[in-house]
């Protein structure tokens, strides 16, 4: 069943020019209904057809099998040499379809097309012409506009067609499908009412929305369960789980956890659920005191000009200004050479320390955590040059645990 | 249906549509070859001269069928094969070999198939024996033993000519022209290619062997003479089953094509492009909508159609967008405005965007830098902008530079047409300084 006009404008085109244009590329946001609406009309009027997804073709010969397997059965695709060039495929499907002929167009729809560039150059010119063979026709899939598929040399040019995004009210409607059977349609509505106000601005692809909707529905209905609030009650509903909505967009969205963590940590009581281990490295790592020393010596370098290393490494007391621009830190990171690096740790660390192997092997792990990154060739022992790969946010953290102020020794601060 | 010229004949008005659908969709699609091509009457009669002089007087030839895609290169080779077949000596004589640059992409291949459709003897039904070497000799062997009174005439059609100039030393092309040039069995080398620069592509010994003989298909239609052919297309035949139908068809076709917005838009896309195939594809959007409601093509039909053929896809695909990416596409705007089309990274983006929300009284679309993130991704991967480079290696994901692959008119474009785009956006992206 078709929600809305656009798309039944979509498919009556679709269904018209199917039948006599020998390629048609149809273009649109994911979860916009293309595949949808291609394998239903496809399976209403009948027609013999292959599906293909580029994505499961990693070689052409998958492709090649794929079609011949779907048109005319294993027999076809076995005849099929080991690594089968264009070519072969062309000659079998021409015997293929000289020993059985078609009543009508064959099609061959693949999805994910955009990988169709990647392959050998003459594959996607030749597909686009194969109606020249018999009578197939050819329909692509993709959410990348056909200008950046066509090839140097110019192409037979497919017709276009784009299928329009989703209104948030169409949205709104076909979320409210799949209400669960023990709730009223009202109910779920205002739940996913409330699910589109946080977020439509950020997410507007169908099955993201559907997968939190599904995953928090659980969590919404927690205060009817528990008998505190009536259906009805629209705004305690609104209060209990909006701030579950704005954390979940800051985890289960970002995907920084698993869907089942997600799950089991709104099973848990909310006073031991603690933190939600996050999946990057980031958020749980303990490092020892020399390193996070080192951390701090190398943010420093990657983000202050070397010259204006004298002015603050000299033990020298600066006020704190906010920023007037931070160039620095729109740029990213600079590499800087380990000598800088071990003559900015020397000041900033309180005590004396001896440049022992420990504090050199120290730098070697922070790479492997790759919160340093290695900037110059493995080959080039004596001179090595490193960049800081950790945000403002976590070098400040590790800051505060060691006490050292480092927006004070900041350039971009000053 | 029987042709039959009975005027008072009359069909229900499904039928005839139906009728109409089939005649026009069989021409616009050029799934059925035309008696006659257009325009292009002298390059027919040259090209059908010098393949009887291959067929039926024995002299070998080659020429070369050069013009931009959709010019009608191939349509006027099946024409000609189809005049030149029409003799029953040259159908029985004549073999063919079609060869194209796409499906044949190396000249072991190109061989192979050659072997192939001659059905030469080291070829058993599907297989090919020997390796390339033996099946070249075999080849060449097999059409020396021949000379003009006793072997049969061959035609090689090479379809996307300029791909076999790409193949290593040029070893078919330069034995096929060899062929051509020497008095051995007969044959003609027709390439087909939309090149005109082709001739460089060609390496000195192989071009020596060409006879530089090249039939241009450029178009040099005149604006009357253009709408006078989309008249004539839309035109129904005079044997159509239903005459009063027919008629009426034809005197609207005539009265659509003198319509003053009508022209407007032939012009744009004569402007634009002259060649038959976009011609075909605007009319052919055009007929889609012609049913038993609407029988008849009028004047907003051809306005439609043409808004389909010129719609712009990426301003269509940020009508799909969500908010938080539209309003990353309008800092990046600025940006480009700003420091004249430098590239830029995602923390670049991300303050100019906290730049315009410190104007703002309410924190709607104050994200963490994570969601924004996921935002900018998606936005590469629907690819509206690109790594300056592609080494992403040592550079960290936020850091990396990147370009806006969206024009400035195209974003002000779907800004107009955006759901429900709010004021502030709308004002923040028209303001000259962000």
């Amino acid at each position: 069943s078709f929600l809305n006009m656009e798309h039944n404008i979509c498919r009556s085109a679709l269904q018209y020019f199917m039948i006599i244009y020998p390629s048609i590329f149809i273009y649109g946001h994911r979860a916009s209904g293309k595949s949808h609406v291609m394998h239903v009309l496809l399976k209403e009027l009948e027609l013999p057809h292959a599906t293909v997804s580029c994505v499961e073709c990693v070689s052409v010969a998958l492709l090649f099998e794929q079609v011949l397997l779907s048109f005319f059965g294993c027999d076809a695709a076995s005849l099929l040499p080991r690594s089968p060039s264009l070519s072969d495929f062309v000659r079998i499907y021409r015997q293929q379809c000289s020993q059985s002929p078609a009543k009508q167009t064959r099609y061959i729809v693949m999805e994910k097309a955009e990988l169709l560039r990647d392959t050998d150059a003459n594959l996607l010119p030749a597909l686009l012409r194969l109606q020249e063979l018999d009578n197939v026709t050819i329909i692509l899939l993709s959410e990348i506009v056909w200008d950046k598929f066509r090839p140097n040399t110019g192409c037979f040019e497919p017709l276009l067609l784009h299928f329009p995004d989703y209104s948030k009210g169409e949205l709104q409607q076909i979320l409210s499908q799949d209400r669960h059977p023990s709730y009223t349609a009202e109910f779920y509505s205002s739940y996913i009412n409330i699910l589109l106000g946080v977020f439509y601005s950020v997410c507007r692809d169908l099955r993201e929305l559907r997968h939190l909707a599904a995953l928090n529905f659980s969590k919404f209905c927690e205060p009817l369960a528990e008998g505190k609030v009536k259906e009805t009650d629209t705004h305690k509903l609104w209060r209990n789980i909006e701030p579950h909505l704005k954390k979940a967009m800051q985890t289960v969205y970002l995907r920084e956890v698993s869907s089942l963590q997600w799950e089991q940590m709104q099973q848990m009581e909310e006073k031991e659920s603690g933190a939600l281990r996050g999946l990057s490295a980031h958020t749980h790592v303990e490092l020892p005191y020399y390193s996070k020393f080192l951390l701090i010596a190398a943010y420093l370098a990657s983000y202050n000009p070397a010259r204006t290393d004298k002015r603050f490494f000299l033990k020298v007391d600066r006020f704190n200004f906010t920023p007037k621009n931070l160039l620095n830190h729109l740029l990213g990171p600079k590499p800087f050479p380990l000598d800088r690096l071990l003559a900015i740790f020397y000041s900033v660390v309180d005590n004396r320390v001896a440049p022992t192997a420990s504090i050199f092997s120290q730098i070697s792990s922070l790479v492997t955590l790759q919160l340093l990154t290695q900037v110059s060739h493995d080959d080039q022992l004596d001179a090595p040059k490193y960049k800081c790969a950790v945000s403002m946010d976590f070098i400040c953290a590790i800051s505060r645990t060691v006490n050292f102020d480092i927006v004070k020794y900041l350039y971009d601060f000053l | 249906m029987s042709k039959r010229k009975l005027t008072d004949a009359h069909l229900p008005v499904g039928e005839c549509i139906t009728q109409v659908q089939e005649i026009l969709r069989e021409r616009l699609c050029c799934q059925k070859l035309p008696d006659r091509p257009e325009g292009v009457e002298a390059q027919h009669k040259h090209l059908l001269e010098l393949l009887k002089r291959t067929a039926v007087h024995g002299e070998s030839n080659s020429v070369l069928i050069v013009g931009p895609r959709g010019a009608g290169k191939t349509m006027l080779l099946k024409c000609v094969l189809r005049d030149l077949l029409e003799d029953k000596e040259v159908q029985k004589n004549l073999l063919q070999v079609h060869l194209n640059g796409l499906l044949q992409t190396d000249d072991r291949i190109a061989l192979k198939e050659i072997t192939r459709q001659l059905h030469l003897e080291n070829a058993v039904g599907d297989k090919v024996f020997g390796s390339f070497a033996e099946n070249l000799a075999f080849l060449l062997e097999a059409l020396k033993k021949g000379d003009r009174s006793s072997s049969r005439p061959v035609l090689f059609v090479l379809d996307e000519f300029d791909l076999f100039a790409h193949h290593k030393n040029q070893t078919l092309l330069y034995n096929l022209f060899d062929v051509s040039q020497s008095a051995q069995a007969p044959i003609a080398v027709v390439g087909i290619t939309c090149r005109l620069d082709v001739l460089e592509l060609l390496e000195k010994r192989v071009k020596s062997r060409f006879s530089h003989r090249q039939i241009h298909l450029l178009s040099s239609l005149t604006f009357p003479q253009y709408l006078e052919r989309v008249r004539t297309q839309l035109s129904l035949p005079d044997d159509f089953p239903d005459g009063k139908f027919a008629e009426d068809w034809n005197a609207s076709v005539k009265t659509l094509c003198e319509d003053k917005s009508v022209e407007d838009v032939l012009q744009r896309h004569f402007n634009s492009s002259k060649d038959a195939r976009s011609m075909h594809m605007l009319l052919m959007f055009c007929l889609s909508r012609v049913s038993v409601s609407r029988p008849a093509i009028k004047p907003a039909d051809l306005l439609e159609a043409s808004r389909l053929c010129f719609a712009d896809a990426k301003a269509n695909m940020l009508h799909g967008l969500s908010i938080l990416e539209l309003c990353l596409i309008i800092a990046m705007k600025h940006l480009n405005d700003v420091y004249e089309g430098e590239p830029f990274n995602l923390q670049m983006v991300h303050n100019e965007f906290k730049k315009f929300l410190q104007r703002k009284s309410n924190s709607m679309y104050n994200f963490d830098q994570p969601v924004i993130m996921k935002a900018f991704e998606h936005l590469q991967q629907l690819e509206l902008i690109r790594p300056v480079d592609s080494s992403s290696a040592k550079i960290q994901r936020e850091y990396q530079l990147m370009r806006l692959m969206i024009d400035h008119s195209q974003i002000m474009e779907a800004l107009q047409k955006y759901p429900q785009c709010p004021t502030d956006v709308k004002q923040w992206a028209m303001s000259a300084f962000g």
